[in-house]
């Protein structure tokens, strides 16, 4: 028994509940948020290092046996997305100080971060297929909240079908657990894992794994399943699009992932030849996205797309390489994706457009923002050192590995792509003659904003720096990937 | 019994459907109502039924009913619930702000190019 991994879940439940209180007070509000985020980072960091001297950690609620209880597992593909979840929100939160305004402050702001935190900390902590279910919900009530919070008129306009998509995909969720129940009798993934092995998937489980597909491509923003995100995310102020940006679609990429190396491992030609072939096309729809905006929102949630994309290409080869490869350019993803929302943030702050076309000429007044940028974009392509090329290397490493020759040539090219869309921006914002200026510009707000995202960025700088020293951590969360039987037995032996 | 309750469901998903495809706001939202009544009436459904039989386990009881669905069950009802009722005030208010209750009237936004 552990009851140590529950800490990353119920402390930032616990500040959200104190921060119900005294919602007029911004500095008891504010203080106290990153107080809680801290304590959170602390205990995750300590986690993810018994993780990786101890093996995966376990608790069942109540002491009961194990495939009877609800199970929490903490394995290191888990506990380093728990980690990096709590790290970004410390620094959105921080930004969101310059950014959010009073009023939304006042309004339960610091509580819905803090729920959305425990929402996705839980999600990516259970063993249980209904739990996940629940954490799901417990992440999209607080999303409701962050999204329609401030109501603007595109706000309560794109809250509507955000909700709608979600409580739709959300009722599938529910109707897909009824039926993997009715196959398999049991609810603990690391029981299901091993009952799905011992039936040897038959048609009816594939056909299951195709709906999870659908319930997590929902969420996660796969083709064709993305139509919703482009408007949905551009409604809420940056801080709020930073954290949806880097944790919500993530979620539902690490459920596909989890779902489809721990339970559907038996029919790769058709499960994971399916999730090869939407990546790329997910790939595809998510560059012509971000070639045609000229809204700097909307090239980088386009991003998020292809992002997702590369990722589940990783997912798809099953093998040791692209698994770490796809770990390592998740957790990228959600860093570099953060840092340069709360960058385009600024640029939106000091011009006071989003539109590319009226931008330029920041260079000479702000030469610190774009040499940050700059660096966030070659990150974001994939330019070593920095944090996107070993995740990028090691997945096309797999995929070469696996035979799939000419789509892993594909996701090479469309690096390409990536940095063009996101050096359009540094062109036109940053070169050429002098454009829009924002007149209620001034530095104070200016620098709150500036000095968080120098921070995340640097945090990037060093994933990209410092692989060696993290490689040993993303080959444990691979192997535990690669190999079903290892979290099977940690969680079904181990645990009491 | 299935059979039944197969109609049921798939009646259900049928009528939601229907009513999440139409134009109107509280029509849409009465749909999603349905829709997540059909999935429910789905796990009840997948648990199996076990007739008159109790749903504990207890010494001589060898003929029992699954009890984990309805525990599933109440948890996604009251989930449901929660975001029916947080749906019924956004449509309000929405309605409140944006002078309309039709969806073909909510797309885009003013400042698309």
């Amino acid at each position: 028994m552990n009851n140590f991994l529950l800490l990353p879940i119920l402390i930032p439940f616990f500040f959200g509940m104190i921060l119900l209180f005294g919602q007029k007070k911004l500095g008891y509000q504010r203080i106290t948020t990153l107080l809680g985020l801290m304590i959170s980072i602390i205990c995750a960091f300590a986690l993810m290092l018994n993780v990786n001297q101890n093996g995966p950690q376990i608790v069942t609620f109540g002491n009961w046996p194990v495939p009877f209880g609800i199970t929490m597992v903490s394995d290191m593909v888990s506990a380093l997305l728990v980690l990096t979840t709590l790290v970004l929100a410390f620094f959105i939160v921080w930004y969101g100080f310059g950014s959010i305004g009073k009023e939304r402050e006042r309004f339960f702001y610091y509580p819905g971060v803090m729920f959305i935190v425990t929402g996705v900390n839980g999600a990516f902590t259970t063993g249980d297929i209904f739990n996940l279910f629940v954490f799901f919900e417990v992440l999209l009530m607080a999303s409701y909240l962050l999204i329609v919070l401030g109501g603007e008129k595109a706000q309560l306009r794109e809250s509507i079908k955000y909700i709608l998509i979600n409580v739709i995909s959300s009722a599938l969720f529910v109707i897909t657990v009824a039926y993997l129940y009715s196959v398999v009798g049991t609810l603990n993934m690391a029981d299901i894992s091993v009952k799905i092995a011992e039936i040897n998937q038959p048609g009816i489980v594939t056909v299951i794994a195709v709906l999870f597909l659908m319930v997590f491509g929902m969420k996660a923003a796969i083709f064709p399943l993305y139509f919703w995100l482009p408007s949905a995310y551009a409604a809420p102020p940056i801080p709020v699009l930073a954290l949806f940006g880097a944790l919500l679609t993530k979620v539902g990429v690490y459920a596909i992932m989890r779902t489809y190396t721990l339970f559907f491992t038996h029919d790769l030609a058709y499960t994971h030849e399916l999730l090869l072939i939407l990546s790329i096309l997910t790939i595809v729809a998510g560059s012509i996205g971000a070639l045609a905006h000229f809204d700097v929102k909307q090239i980088i949630i386009y991003n998020i797309v292809i992002a997702v994309g590369v990722i589940l290409f990783g997912v798809a080869q099953m093998n040791e390489a692209a698994l770490e490869g796809a770990v390592f350019y998740l957790i990228h993803d959600m860093i570099i994706k953060a840092a340069l929302f709360m960058l385009i943030g600024i640029i939106i702050y000091v011009t006071g457009t989003t539109n590319l076309r009226k931008m330029g000429g920041l260079m000479g007044n702000y030469p610190a923002l774009g040499w940050f940028y700059l660096i966030a974009a070659l990150g974001l392509a994939g330019v070593p050192p920095l944090s996107g090329f070993i995740g990028k290397l090691l997945i096309v490493q797999g995929g070469f590995q696996a035979g799939n020759v000419w789509t892993s040539i594909f996701i090479l090219a469309s690096s390409l792509v990536v940095l063009l869309s996101v050096i359009r921006i540094f062109i036109y914002a940053f070169w050429g003659e002098q454009g829009q200026l924002s007149s209620t510009m001034n530095k104070s707000t200016y620098n709150l904003l500036f000095f968080p995202t120098i921070g995340l960025v640097l945090v990037s700088i060093l994933y990209g720096v410092g692989t060696e020293i993290i490689q040993p951590f993303m080959n444990e969360a691979s192997k535990v990937l690669s190999d079903p039987s290892i979290y099977s037995d940690a969680v079904l032996k181990g645990g009491k | 019994m299935e059979i039944v309750m197969a109609f049921a469901c798939g009646f259900l998903f049928m009528s939601a459907v229907y009513l999440i495809l139409s134009k109107s706001l509280l029509r849409i939202i009465i749909g999603t109502g349905l829709l997540s009544h059909g999935a429910h009436l789905l796990i009840l459904t997948m648990g199996g039924f076990g007739g008159s039989n109790p749903p504990v386990l207890a010494d001589g009881v060898t003929e029992y009913v699954d009890p984990l669905p309805q525990a599933l069950i109440l948890t996604a009802i009251v989930i449901s619930f929660g975001v029916t009722a947080f749906f019924l005030v956004l449509a309000y208010r929405a309605y409140q702000e944006l002078k309309t209750d039709d969806m073909t009237q909510m797309k885009g936004s003013e400042n698309h190019e």
